[in-house]
């Protein structure tokens, strides 16, 4: 890592401006350019992608430096942004970067001709989104902090609905917008408790206040729901599945890559800056959220028969393992176990790029699905490696990746949060004790799970044969979709192969967070990652991938010495029966219907069945989640008899109204007198 | 690195590829015997190889290179477990390259590659084992880092050497914990390596089998080297069975006599361990594929339950 010097006189913090500017700018260009598609797509778009490039490069030099601060003189009177740099916003920013560089790279050559809203309103949006979302993580005044963050939901919000004539897209936007403005909510009322009373609301001051236990963990508690809501934990998940499917497929990839880490930014910036406290119920509290998340998401992933809804609930899923790593942390911090700590943020942290990287990737990968088959449906697609082999190859890194099979990123961050239960014994709460390797093992299972669902997914779309005749003539990407695609998987695998590496990285976050990392512990071992010492744990995928490699070619190697490469082609084995279809194959439905049966609890299901005596046999099977009836039918039907209630008074007749006007006159007037 | 421990990295690896097939071939034969059959030679899985790798390769019209890269990978990745769990010795260069956990991890993503060859020819037969094996898979893994963690909680560690230093150091106590831990480290290990009660290596009938769904495309070489991966991944349980439950005789750091003890130890308890899986295998009847879940379930609960007793009684 360079030094401050060789980006000239600037500081970090300048540079980082400069690139949030350079996407105002293009968005503004794009304005102007609305109907170009030429210039928006393979102009600004680019230059987009490589600003990203610029704030990941920036960002990673800005880890090491002490917080850079700057006031920007916008805004209302007398409320300017306070706005500032630390470790823990550059590692936010840097995954920022690093994965918006590939989406902005795929876009140029994802956005066609009349889909939906005009290309250059379309850069708009992207562009004001990605601003926004350096804004929250620069933000250091709660003001500031609301504005981008409404900004960033407001942005995202126009990109879910580009595809606006779609009634489904509609109600997801709404749906999005709505428990968007709820968790707003909460967060705002989050620093009005945090500034405590003093009506300063940089967070500057919030630091220097000593909340009591009550105030700090109403606000904490406010925090997460607010965040939550933002990175879809249990029961504020509801509009994740509809909102991510429903926007275009670089936008699917920045919210669920990029956008969902704001919200474990904000979190981490509110538990562990703002409040000084930190009580243990906290990280239980989020421990228990999290891994019913994160066992709700995968299990519902898996029976997903819609591609992008299968990511999404895969996202709900990730988001649910990262706040049981926060949880951890908050534990061990709260009993001051700090080496623990450092190594479940770490793994928290870890996870955080890694998934940006692999969902991004994957969430890419259907979009050129989509283009090229126009199907999101997992039962009309198949066999598009052949057709697609680019997208194919490419997206198996993802797939590795996310069911968190070594050697790739997914994994590193699976084995050091499960390194960290397993050193819990030495909490002092027995309880605790207790019940923690019992979280251990369901995260366990819910990264086989996780396993399944990416086959399903894996080997229904590009796996098999067609299942339709027009998916023959699929098309591959194109070359900026495969640069955006090749860039995150190089992500994929480098964060698999160089853990101590980006350890190291990650190091002055976690002693600026918890005051302790796994930085020189790991660069002791070398390139073996071994977080305490070698004889205890330790893992080296290189290694690893090399033992695999190195016998995988000194078999093929001998088996070709000593015998024979010949090989046939011919028909599949179907037990002699000839009339076997592509329609014969096992179906996405077909896929989860053991994880139907054994979590059967989990899911409101409809089956219709066909008797044997229909003409036109029909099958479907209609799968809810519990928490809608269970949380928004109630509220709902809540908000429904109030407004009836309300409705009452309106008559409609302009007589009522005016004695709406006197009686209120009246009685202000007797209020007044008195 | 010292020359012994090369050696004995060496040795392990030849050791587990070459005798793999006879562990196979040595519990074929005693079902044969317990079921009262006239047995096939101890030899006949060296000659089933032989005969496969000199066939040609059918592969389907519409196999993809994921097809053919598969057996290859699957190979690879059986012959990494093995060369890391400590059977030998405890004094290895390559175990540092992986702990326990990343032991599970090489045996899902064997497995995942395998049910995606499976699924990419599109035959019904193919992705319905893969669903099989998946769903196997998702239950047994869990189960099996449990297992694993109740052994790192004794040990402090989850490097394998560490486990297997530690747990033959100790006098021999039997940990009420690890008791249940062995339960379901035999239930996990018969669903895993597709045994009776929950898959019949023996079968070829079209509605029971996992296993051999998955593989029905394969033929020649390809074939050859799966069967001998699943011989590998037979005797990788068996040696993490062993380590774990009877770690004694496994040579520690630096003795390179012990080694030489350590061979026929070894053979001796893979000779008993394979009997064993025999008569469970005779004793039993095949299951349906219905209760599957229930009986991993159960082997999950019971891991999990192993390490809450082992907890309870640390504390």
């Amino acid at each position: 890592m360079g030094t401050a010097p060789s980006l000239g006189h600037w500081l970090h913090l300048d540079w980082v401006l400069v690139v949030m500017a350079g996407w105002l700018v293009l968005s503004v260009a794009g304005v102007l350019a609305l109907r170009r598609l030429e210039l928006v797509a393979h102009l600004l778009f680019p230059i987009g992608g490589l600003l990203g490039l610029a704030l990941f490069g920036v960002a990673l030099d800005a880890m090491l430096d002490t917080p850079e601060v700057a006031v920007l003189p916008l805004g209302l009177p007398g409320l300017p942004f306070h706005l500032r740099l630390d470790s823990l916003s550059a590692y936010f920013l840097m995954v920022i970067g690093g994965a918006s560089a590939g989406i902005s790279a795929f876009a140029a050559g994802y956005f066609r001709k009349g889909e939906g809203t005009p290309p250059g309103l379309m850069c708009l949006e992207y562009h004001v989104f990605l601003a926004s979302m350096v804004g929250v993580i620069l933000a250091d005044d709660a003001y500031a902090f609301m504005v981008m963050w409404e900004t960033m939901a407001l942005s995202s919000f126009f990109l879910v609905t580009a595809n606006h004539r779609v009634p489904e897209v509609r109600s997801a936007g709404y749906l999005y917008i709505t428990m968007a403005r709820i968790g707003a909510i909460a967060i705002l009322l989050c620093f009005g408790v945090l500034q405590a009373n003093t009506g300063d609301y940089t967070f500057a001051n919030m630091r220097a206040q000593e909340l009591g236990p009550f105030w700090a963990s109403i606000g904490f508690l406010l925090a997460l729901f607010g965040f939550g809501a933002k990175a879809g934990v249990l029961p504020l998940h509801v509009w994740l599945p509809e909102a991510h499917p429903a926007a275009p497929s670089p936008v699917s990839a920045l919210m669920s890559g990029v956008m969902l880490n704001t919200a474990i930014y904000g979190l981490l910036r509110v538990s562990y800056d703002l409040l000084h406290l930190r009580l243990w119920w906290w990280g239980g509290l989020l421990l228990a959220v999290g891994l019913a998340t994160a066992l709700f998401g995968v299990v519902f992933a898996s029976i997903q028969t819609d591609m992008k809804r299968l990511l999404a609930y895969s996202s709900i899923e990730n988001m649910g393992l990262l706040f049981v790593g926060m949880g951890l942390t908050l534990i061990f911090s709260s009993f001051d176990m700090l080496p623990m700590a450092a190594l479940s943020l770490t793994a928290t942290l870890y996870h955080v790029a890694s998934h940006a990287c692999f969902k991004s990737l994957l969430f890419l990968s259907t979009g050129c699905v989509l283009h090229a088959t126009s199907e999101r449906n997992l039962g009309k697609l198949g066999g598009l490696i052949r057709g697609m082999p680019w997208v194919g190859w490419l997206t198996l890194f993802g797939v590795l990746a996310s069911a968190g099979l070594p050697p790739l990123g997914g994994f590193v961050s699976e084995w050091l949060l499960l390194q960290s239960f397993l050193f819990a014994p030495g909490l002092p709460l027995p309880l605790l004790t207790m019940l923690i390797p019992v979280v251990a093992a369901l995260i366990a299972l819910v990264s086989a799970l996780a396993g399944y669902t990416m086959v399903k997914f894996f080997g229904v779309i590009f796996l098999g044969q067609p299942r339709e005749d027009k998916l023959a003539h699929a098309h591959d990407a194109g070359l900026w979709e495969r640069v955006g695609m090749v860039w995150l998987a190089i992500g994929c695998v480098l964060l698999g192969l160089l853990p101590t590496l980006f350890i190291q990285i990650i190091d002055p976050v976690t002693q600026r967070l918890v005051g302790s990392g796994l930085g020189t512990r790991v660069a002791a071992s070398g390139w073996l990652l071994a977080p305490n010492s070698v004889a205890q744990a330790s893992y080296g995928p290189i290694i690893f991938l090399l033992g695999i490699l190195g016998s995988l070619a000194l078999a093929f190697g001998v088996v070709r010495l000593l015998y024979h490469g010949r090989m046939r082609r011919s028909l599949p084995w179907a037990c002699g029966f000839p009339w076997g279809t592509a329609r014969m194959q096992d179906t996405a439905e077909g896929f989860g219907q053991p994880i139907r049966q054994i979590f059967e609890p989990f899911f409101v299901m409809q089956r219709e069945l066909p008797t044997p005596f229909d003409a036109r046999p029909r099958y479907r099977v209609v799968v809810e989640d519990h928490f809608w009836r269970w949380v928004y039918v109630p509220i709902m039907d809540l908000s429904a008899y109030l407004a009836r209630l309300a409705s009452l008074m309106q008559q409609g007749r302009i007589s009522v109204y005016l004695m709406y006007s006197f009686l209120t006159l009246v009685v202000t007037l007797l209020v007044v007198m008195r | 690195m010292t020359w012994t421990g090369l050696l004995s990295q060496l040795l392990e690896i030849v050791i587990a590829v070459a005798l793999a097939p006879l562990l196979s071939g040595w519990v074929n034969q005693w079902r044969a015997w317990l079921q009262n059959r006239s047995a096939p030679s101890l030899l006949q899985p060296y000659r089933m190889l032989h005969k496969l790798f000199n066939k040609d390769s059918v592969l389907a019209d519409n196999a993809s290179p994921l097809f053919r890269t598969a057996p290859y990978v699957v190979f690879g990745c059986m012959v990494l477990a093995c060369a890391i769990i400590p059977t030998l010795s405890t004094d290895l260069p390559l175990a540092p390259a992986a702990d326990a956990i990343a032991l599970v991890g090489l045996f899902a993503l064997a497995r995942v590659f395998i049910s995606l060859a499976a699924m990419d020819i599109g035959t019904a037969f193919g992705s319905m084992g893969a669903r099989r094996e998946m769903l196997i898979g998702f239950l047994a893994e869990p189960a099996l880092l449990m297992v694993l963690f109740s052994a790192s909680l004794i040990s402090q560690a989850t490097s394998l050497t560490t486990i297997v230093e530690t747990l033959a150091r100790r006098e021999f106590t039997i940990y009420p914990g690890f008791a249940l831990a062995g339960v379901a480290f035999t239930m996990v290990a018969l669903a895993e390596n597709a045994r009776v009660p929950v898959d019949n290596p023996a079968t070829h009938l079209e509605l029971t089998m996992i296993h051999e769904a998955l593989i029905l495309e394969y033929s020649g070489r390809h074939l050859a080297l799966i069967e001998w991966a699943a011989s590998l991944k037979l005797f990788a349980y068996s040696c993490v069975g062993l380590a774990l439950f009877l770690p004694w005789g496994v040579a520690q750091a630096q003795a390179p006599v012990a080694m030489l003890l350590a061979l026929p130890v070894l053979l001796a308890k893979l000779a008993a361990g394979g009997f064993l899986l025999a008569l469970l295998e005779t004793l039993n009847a095949k299951m349906r594929i219905f209760r599957v879940p229930e009986y991993l379930g159960t082997a999950f609960l019971l891991s999990v339950i192993g390490l809450l007793v082992h907890l309870l009684l640390a504390h």
